[in-house]
C-alpha cells in the first residue's frame, strides 16, 4: 500500500505568541518548532497501516521553510520511508494555495490513503485536508478516531466526531484522505536507530512556485494581534459555606449568567 | 448587491440555535452590503424551516431528499455548489461545527472561494466580508481579508446573539440532485450525554488534575445538571485516564466560547488558558492560590474542590429553585 502523510511544523504548544513589528505574523525567533500534534497521529497511522498492510512505503510532504525538513527527518525516525520538503519561500499562501500545491505534488503518484491532521496547531483552519482531497477528487473524512481496516486492504470502516461525543462511523473505500484526531493511537518515539536511520533515508526537495499553476490565494490573514488581556478578578475570602454563597449571588445578580 | 446564504444546520429534524445566531448576524451584514439574507436546509423531514424567518430571512431554500437524511461531504458540497451558482450569494456562511468544518473548505476549492474558519466576529470592509478568527487556539488574532468574489466563513458557536424580528420568509422547495455519493456514513453512535457539545455550550464546567479519579468527576457531573453545563476536562485529567479525549478543552482539544466557565482544581497551563479565554465568565476553585488560573478568573475560590463544588451545587440548586 503506497500511503502518504501530510504534515506541519508549528511552534511547540508551550510557546507564548509574540507579534511581529509590521503585525504581519508572529515573531518566530527563539520558537521551538515542533510536528504539529494531530500530524503525529497522522505519521503513527501511516506507519501502523503500512505494517498491517506490508508490502508498502510512507511518504512525508511538509510544506515550509527549510527547517520543515527537520520535521520530515521526525517523521522518518519514526518509521517513514521517504520525504518531500516543498520549499514555501517568497509564497503568500492561505489554505487554498497550500491545499493546491500539496494535491500537485502528489497528484502523480496514486496513493491509496492520505493521512493528515485534522488541523494545523498554529492557524487552526482546518481547511487543508477536505481541499486536498476535493483537488485529488477523493472521499474524504475528517476528524477521525478510529480506523478498522478491510480484508481487502483497499477499504476501511472509519469513526469520526461528531460533536456531544457522538460517532459517525463510516464506509471508505480508498484511495481516500483521512484526518486524524487525539485518540486515534498513540504516537511513537522515535528510537536511536531509528533517528540514525532517518539521516540516510532520501527527502525530494521541491519548489512552491514550481507547483502553484494559476493559483492565487483568495484570502490574507492581515493585522496580527494579541487577544485582549483578560483581567485577575476577585478571590472570594472566608469559609466555604458562606464563599459558596457569595459566588452563586455574584453569578446571578453581579454577572448575571444563571 | 450582495446576498447572504446561510447554510442551516439541525439535529433530530430541528434547526439549531446556531443557525439563529448566523441570520442575526447576517441581517446585520446583509444591510452593509444592500442584500439579503436566504437559508439553505438540506436534510430529509426537517421541521417547519421556515420559522427561521423570525430572525430575518426573507428566503428559505429547502433541499428534502431522502439521500442526504444523514451528513454526506459529497452531496452537501454538490447541492451547495449548484445552489451557489444558480443563486449568486456573495457571501456564504456556516457553523464551525464537525459539519461545517469539513464541508466548508470542500465547498471553498469547488467553487474557487476563499474561506475564513471558526469566526469570532463578522463584518463588511470596502463591500468584502471582513473575518476575526483566533489563531494559535486563541493566543493570537487576525483579521482575514478576501480576494475571491464570494466569500466563505464558518464562525464560531455562540459568537453571536440571536434576534427575533418577527419576519416570514418564503419557502423554496429546491430539487437537487445529490450526486455520487462516497464516504458513506452507516450508524451514528451516540454519546454518553445528551448535553450540548462543549464548542456550542453555555456554560461548562471542567476538571483538573486535582480531580484524582474518574469516579470523582460525578460531583462535576451534579453541577453540571443543576446548571445544564457540559462537563470538560483539562489535558492533565485527560492524560491521567479521568476523562475521555472529547472532553479536552484547550489547545489539542476544543476551543470553546461559553457564557459560564467554572475550572476545578485546574492550574491553567498556557494551552488551557488558550482554549477558554473567551468564556465570558469564568471562575476557578483551586486549592494553590498561586495557580495561573486565578489571574484570568473573574471569580476564585481557593480551596479544596471536593469540599468547594458540592456546596456550590446545593446553594445552585436553591437559588434556581426560587
Amino acid at each position: 500500500m503506497k500511503i502518504a502523510v501530510l504534515l506541519k511544523q508549528v511552534p511547540d504548544t508551550e510557546t507564548k505568541i509574540r507579534i511581529n513589528a509590521g503585525a504581519s505574523g508572529i515573531e518566530t525567533d527563539g520558537v521551538k518548532f515542533v510536528v504539529s500534534p494531530y500530524d503525529e497521529f497522522a505519521v503513527e497511522e501511516a506507519i501502523k497501516t503500512k505494517e498491517k498492510t506490508a508490502p508498502g512505503e510512507v511518504i512525508a510532504v511538509s510544506m515550509g521553510p527549510a527547517r520543515a525538513v527537520e520535521a520530515i527527518r521526525t517523521a522518518l525516525a519514526m518509521g517513514a520511508d521517504k520525504g518531500i520538503h516543498i520549499d514555501d519561500a517568497g509564497l503568500q499562501a492561505d489554505g487554498y494555495v497550500t491545499a493546491r500545491v500539496l494535491a500537485n505534488a502528489i497528484k502523480n503518484e496514486n496513493f491509496d490513503l492520505i493521512f493528515c491532521g485534522k488541523q494545523a496547531g498554529d492557524d487552526d483552519a482546518s481547511q487543508v485536508p477536505s481541499m486536498v482531497a476535493e483537488f485529488l477528487n477523493i472521499p474524504q473524512v475528517t476528524v477521525v478516531d478510529k480506523i478498522d481496516l478491510g480484508a481487502d486492504k483497499k477499504s476501511a470502516t472509519v469513526q469520526r466526531s461528531a460533536g456531544g461525543g457522538a460517532k459517525e462511523v463510516y464506509e471508505l473505500q480508498f484511495p481516500a484522505l483521512i484526518s486524524c484526531d487525539k485518540g486515534l493511537n498513540t504516537p511513537r518515539y522515535a528510537s536511536l536507530p531509528g533517528i540514525m536511520k532517518a539521516k540516510t533515508k532520501p527527502v525530494q526537495s521541491l519548489k512552491a512556485a514550481d507547483l502553484l499553476g494559476e493559483t492565487k490565494p483568495l484570502s490574507v490573514a492581515v493585522n496580527y494581534r494579541l487577544p485582549p488581556e483578560r483581567k485577575a478578578g476577585k478571590v472570594l475570602q472566608g469559609e466555604p459555606e458562606q464563599v459558596v454563597k457569595e459566588l452563586a449571588k455574584l453569578l446571578r445578580e453581579e454577572a448575571k449568567v444563571i | 448587491m450582495g446576498n447572504i446564504l446561510i447554510v442551516a444546520e439541525h439535529q433530530d429534524g430541528k434547526i439549531k440555535k446556531v443557525t439563529q445566531e448566523l441570520v442575526t448576524k447576517g441581517l446585520e451584514l446583509a444591510g452593509k452590503i444592500s442584500g439579503q439574507v436566504e437559508v439553505v436546509v438540506i436534510g430529509h423531514g426537517i421541521q417547519n424551516p421556515g420559522e427561521i424567518g423570525a430572525f430575518g430571512a426573507k428566503k428559505i431554500y429547502v433541499v428534502d431528499t431522502p439521500a442526504l437524511e444523514k451528513y454526506n461531504t459529497d452531496g452537501l458540497t454538490k447541492v451547495l455548489a449548484d445552489l451557489i451558482g444558480e443563486t449568486k450569494p456573495q457571501v456564504v456562511l456556516g457553523t464551525a461545527s464537525s459539519i461545517g468544518k469539513d464541508l466548508f473548505p470542500r465547498l471553498a476549492a469547488r467553487i474557487g472561494a476563499g474561506l475564513a474558519s471558526d469566526c469570532t466576529s463578522l463584518d463588511v470592509q470596502d463591500g468584502k466580508l471582513l473575518a476575526t478568527r483566533p489563531i494559535y487556539a486563541g493566543k493570537a488574532i487576525i483579521d482575514v481579508k478576501y480576494e475571491s468574489a464570494i466569500q466563505l466563513a464558518t464562525a464560531r458557536p455562540n459568537s453571536f446573539v440571536a434576534q427575533s424580528v418577527g419576519g416570514t420568509a418564503e419557502v423554496v422547495a429546491k430539487a437537487l440532485d445529490a450526486g455520487t455519493l462516497r464516504a458513506v456514513m452507516k450508524e451514528v453512535i451516540k454519546g454518553k450525554s445528551d448535553k450540548a457539545d462543549l464548542t456550542e455550550a453555555s456554560k461548562i464546567v471542567s476538571g483538573g488534575r486535582a480531580m484524582k479519579s474518574a469516579d470523582n468527576f460525578k460531583i462535576l457531573n451534579e453541577l453540571a445538571d443543576v446548571l445544564g453545563a457540559t462537563v470538560g476536562a483539562s489535558r492533565a485529567a485527560v492524560d491521567s485516564g479521568y476523562a475521555s479525549h472529547d472532553m479536552q478543552v484547550g489547545q489539542t482539544g476544543k476551543v470553546v466560547n461559553p457564557n459560564l466557565y467554572i475550572a476545578c482544581g485546574i492550574s491553567g497551563a498556557i494551552q488551557h488558558l488558550a482554549g477558554m479565554r473567551t468564556s465570558k465568565v469564568i471562575v476557578a476553585i483551586n486549592k494553590d492560590p498561586e495557580a495561573p488560573i486565578f489571574t484570568k478568573a473573574d471569580y476564585g475560590i481557593v480551596g479544596d474542590l471536593f469540599q468547594v463544588v458540592p456546596l456550590l451545587t446545593q446553594e445552585l440548586k436553591k437559588i434556581l429553585a426560587e
